[in-house]
């Protein structure tokens, strides 16, 4: 039992730590937002000099071979700061499938591109009736010939209105919510066929609508069992919630520590209004939420990679509900604790709170994990 | 970073676990797990076979009888006891008293003190609370003056838990009338046995009585039984609050109750199904498990961090530990009594003296209503989850 970080993690959480204050200030995140993607393009090749994008890949894949922990380091940091690169889009679950799923040709192809900051993925998975069930794909991939040809509709693609590359479920046999008959594919952004409308999200990150129609997939771009990949979409999915919790930390912590700032130097009636005791017990509550949040990401990271699917399911799910709970009470107090400062566009604490708000609505929010955790029994053994 | 155990620590778990589920009888485990309470010699039972195997001061020095554990084994020691049902070794005498003498006190009162302590010859009590000293505990008003070689103790305690048990019990006393609050205050040692001492029982919502009053008469304390330094002994109580909270979010208190309540919602039927196939009391349940989860990881972030800080001192977030581990336990009470459904109204048959009819209740209805009330009192002892709010604002929070 050991909650240390090596003297290589604390390093790489300090060097981003000190890029993020340096590069990422209110008006250099706003001037990000505002460019065409929507992200830095310098930034990114910054995160690839220092290796970050390289981080989960095995090093013969051209990769560092970090573990969950570096990710979650990684995605605190990113979280913290707002980052808008798609780190979690590309590296986390584009990444993922070709590290759990890939062939070594497909690694061979993508990986270094990836490492190297010239290719983008996104992952094509939410359509229009699917909610938060992964197993519920509309959009159909037919064979034809040695290949694939798929058509359907993907609504929110996160990082999806600059990616090179998606990473695309689609049904290959059975009916619309099968567990069987999923397929996974990598769909070149420049195909035929396939129309993107890019827009903005409520948190200001950038994704996009895609329709396929009579897309052309080569059977190489096919990611392991054409009919069998809902274990390694849930698999990379269940990754990419524990990601996403530890980016769901760093914003939750900056939201809190920007919200002391504010009760330590506001003054009304005379006093800081963190000297009223109605204000001191809400800031209390919410970093007991904090503290809590922060045990599970650490849960969620811990057994991210556990081999046992229903382990890391009833382990992902329950981190998610913290997640959920810890961040909605923080955020939402946050926001009432400043007043109407954090009522506007101009301060940092409202962006955190939208995209806070967002996270939940991510890959299950809490009624859709707590329902999950019931029907697994629960988390405590 | 590692939050798994170690393979050391996964054989030291396994030998505790062996321990407890073979060497403390099954019939003091199951008063646990069935809800009822301990009778004295249950606790004694308990605590001395503890005892036997050297293991009933785990936190104490070695010199004085403590195991040497790290911080980790220590943790894993007490979630498996609270697992397995057992009563603790007795709070007053290995958690509360001991370490503060052990801290403070001369040579003379530990030699004297601590060995009969740690087996239990002696049965400690705590006197702090008085009925006008509460969550502003400084405030207290027993006085103990000074007549040559003692002191004269005037005044009241109450919320004594267990105190008609007691033979001795540690109380914070004023000293010096005209010093600041905290400064006039002493921590003395006093024999139950003492002519002057009265014990009143208060009856409390759950029926039980483990709590009194405690009234102090012209009573007599050889000025040798004071604690460290006269007018110290706010420092020596905030050590033993402090102390207090750490083992306070009973971690395997609330997994213990987490497999009663799955049990149970198997056992008893709502409708066609049992009540654990009602999604809303599954997810009541999931959610319930959720918060205890995050407990269990922050109290073992809490304890690998005392590996860094030192033992000994405690860390101002274990007010985390005090807030969340009472509401989980308190929320436990709460779904428990909604398994039952108006099979938690009826009295107990217990508590109905000698009657010899058949229960109106399943047997494991009893104690379910008593403990939901009983519990109450978590959030308020050991420092009311208020207080916790202040301590985390002021130390954790700078505010």
């Amino acid at each position: 039992m050991d909650f240390d970080l090596s003297d290589e993690q604390r390093q790489l959480k300090d060097n981003l730590e000190r890029l993020m204050a340096a590069e990422y200030g209110f008006d250099k995140r706003t001037a990000y937002a505002a460019s065409p993607h929507g992200w830095s393009r310098e930034l990114w090749a910054t995160y690839a000099e220092l290796g970050l994008l390289a981080v989960p890949f095995a090093e013969a894949d051209g990769g560092i071979g970090g573990g969950p922990t570096e990710t979650m380091i990684i995605m605190e940091q990113l979280g913290h700061a707002m980052a808008l690169e798609p780190y979690l889009a590309t590296v986390v679950l584009g990444g993922g499938f070709l590290r759990h799923g890939g062939s070594v040709e497909q690694k061979a192809r993508l990986i270094p591109g990836i490492v190297s900051g010239e290719t983008t993925l996104a992952f094509a998975q939410q359509e229009k009736q699917s909610r938060y069930d992964l197993a519920d794909v509309a959009t159909t991939a037919r064979r034809d010939g040695n290949g694939w040809v798929i058509d359907g509709e993907k609504g929110v693609v996160i990082g999806g209105d600059a990616a090179d590359h998606f990473i695309v479920t689609a049904r290959t046999a059975g009916a619309r919510r099968d567990h069987t008959g999923i397929g996974a594919f990598i769909v070149d952004a420049k195909s035929t066929g396939l129309s993107r409308r890019g827009y903005v999200t409520q948190d200001g990150q950038r994704a996009a609508q895609l329709t396929f129609a009579g897309v052309k997939v080569p059977a190489s771009d096919v990611i392991g069992d054409s009919a069998g990949a809902l274990p390694l979409i849930e698999r990379v999915v269940d990754e990419g919630i524990a990601a996403l919790c530890a980016e769901a930390i760093g914003v939750m912590t900056m939201m809190h520590a920007t919200t002391l700032d504010y009760l330590k130097t506001r003054k009304q009636f005379g006093l800081t209004i963190g000297s009223f005791q109605a204000v001191q017990h809400r800031a209390a509550d919410m970093f007991v939420a904090l503290e809590q949040a922060r045990s599970m990401a650490m849960f969620a990271t811990m057994m991210a990679d556990d081999s046992d699917a229903r382990e890391r399911a009833r382990a992902i799910s329950a981190a998610k509900v913290q997640i959920g709970r810890s961040g909605r009470q923080i955020g939402q107090e946050a926001v009432q604790l400043h007043g109407g400062i954090a009522m506007t566009m101009e301060y940092n604490v409202g962006h955190a709170f939208k995209r806070m708000t967002m996270i939940d609505r991510m890959f299950g929010d809490t009624d859709h994990h707590l329902a999950r955790l019931a029907g697994l029994g629960g988390v405590i053994g | 970073m590692d939050l798994r155990f170690s393979p050391e620590e996964i054989a030291f778990r396994d030998e505790v676990r062996h321990f407890f589920a073979t060497q403390i009888p099954a019939a003091i485990r199951n008063k646990t797990i069935e809800g009822r309470k301990f009778e004295k010699s249950d606790i004694v039972t308990a605590h001395k076979i503890m005892y036997a195997r050297g293991w009933a001061t785990p936190n104490w020095p070695k010199e004085w009888g403590g195991t040497g554990w790290t911080p980790i084994q220590q943790y894993i020691f007490m979630e498996e006891l609270q697992q397995s049902g057992s009563p603790q070794p007795l709070q007053f005498n290995v958690q509360m008293c001991g370490p503060v003498l052990i801290q403070f006190a001369s040579e003379a009162q530990k030699k004297r003190f601590l060995p009969r302590m740690a087996s239990l010859d002696d049965w400690w009590c705590q006197g702090f609370s008085e009925p006008g000293a509460g969550s502003d505990l400084a405030s207290l008003k027993t006085t103990a003056k000074r007549d040559g070689d003692t002191y004269v103790v005037n005044g009241q305690k109450t919320w004594t838990t267990l105190g008609q048990y007691a033979d001795w019990i540690f109380c914070l006393v004023r000293t010096d009338l005209a010093a600041k609050k905290q400064e006039g205050i002493s921590f003395l040692l006093i024999d139950m046995k003492t002519p002057g001492i009265t014990v009143r029982p208060i009856q409390t919502i759950d029926g039980g009585r483990e709590v009194n009053e405690v009234f102090f008469d012209d009573v007599r304390v050889p000025v040798e039984n004071l604690v460290g330094q006269e007018n110290k002994g706010w420092d020596y109580a905030k050590f033993l609050l402090g102390n207090e909270r750490v083992g306070i979010a009973r971690v395997g208190v609330s997994k213990e109750r987490i497999r009663r309540i799955r049990q149970l919602a198997a056992l008893e039927r709502d409708g066609d199904r049992p009540i654990i196939e009602n999604p809303r009391f599954a997810e009541k349940l999931a959610a319930v498990e959720v918060e205890l989860k995050a407990l269990e990881m922050t109290q073992l972030r809490v304890v690998a961090a005392e590996r860094n800080r030192g033992t000994g001192k405690p860390d101002p977030a274990s007010s985390v530990l005090k807030i969340k581990g009472s509401e989980i336990q308190q929320a436990t009470t709460e779904l428990l009594m909604d398994i039952m459904g108006p099979y938690s109204i009826p009295m107990a048959d217990d508590d109905m003296d000698g009657s010899n009819e058949l229960p109106i209740a399943p047997d494991y209805a009893g104690g379910i209503a008593p403990a939901y009330f009983n519990w109450r009192k978590i959030s308020i002892y050991g420092g009311t989850n208020e207080i916790q709010r202040n301590i985390i604002a002021k130390a954790v929070l700078g505010l």
